[in-house]
């Protein structure tokens, strides 16, 4: 399960309309307890890509290499990656899968006509196939 | 000996370590220590060639190795090697 703090899950979403017509991504940080993933903190980061942004985005080495530390200065768990789909499901493609890395959640927000439509999170499993991973939105930090 | 940073998605090859000291003096050397000390990171570092994958960027610093000597880029006893795995997307 990954449960989302209800201010990163605001802060997620405006960046999805936001950013609409293009595709935006982020950085989720937290922590893991058992089977649970509780993001605590997203950061926004440009879509790097050089192109069509409307279908693609990529985050840029430089920017990851600073989420990676920020993690580490900060005791937090860098748990994946949040992006938008302009005018299409929140369904991972094959774009999504190819580039996937192991152990992230893989966030994914579709925007229809500049408006919020769902958010669905997914994950790989062993055979580098995309599995849905179920969201909670109710969480409120105690931090 | 240099630092390497081991990202997220790849510490379950490392033992969950995020950074490792490793004595090498370029990044081929930082790489194949790494990788004979943990042989599971090796297919997810090199392609079938023994070359660094293309989705995977090595910073030495604050500079990507491609932008140095790539694999030959000088690594020092205070480097921070910086292991980034390219993250992108979309949405067809």
């Amino acid at each position: 399960m990954l449960i989302i703090e209800k201010d990163c899950r605001r802060y997620m979403l405006r960046d999805a309309e936001q950013s609409f017509p293009d595709e935006c991504c982020g950085f989720m940080f937290g922590r893991e307890e058992d089977e649970d993933r509780y993001v605590t903190e997203v950061r926004q980061v440009e879509n790097a890509k050089e192109g069509d942004k409307r279908r693609r985005f990529e985050i840029a080495p430089v920017d990851y290499m600073r989420a990676e530390q920020y993690a580490i200065a900060n005791n937090l768990t860098l748990l994946g990656v949040y992006h938008s789909h302009p005018n299409h499901p929140a369904i991972a493609s094959e774009t999504d899968r190819q580039a996937a890395q192991p152990f992230f959640s893989y966030v994914i927000i579709s925007v229809m006509n500049g408006v919020f439509s769902e958010i669905r999170s997914w994950r790989l499993n062993e055979d580098h196939l995309f599995e849905k991973e179920p969201i909670a939105h109710e969480f409120i930090s105690q931090a | 000996m240099a630092t390497v940073i081991i990202p997220t998605p790849l510490r379950k090859f490392t033992g969950n370590t995020s950074r490792l000291q490793i004595h090498a003096t370029n990044v081929k050397e930082t790489v194949a220590e790494l990788t004979l000390n943990f042989p599971d990171l090796k297919k997810h570092l090199l392609d079938e060639q023994g070359n660094i994958r293309n989705f995977i960027n090595i910073f030495v610093g604050n500079d990507d190795i491609r932008d140095l000597q790539k694999e030959n880029t000088v690594v020092k006893d205070d480097s921070v090697v910086s292991i980034i795995p390219a993250i992108a997307g979309g949405n067809a």
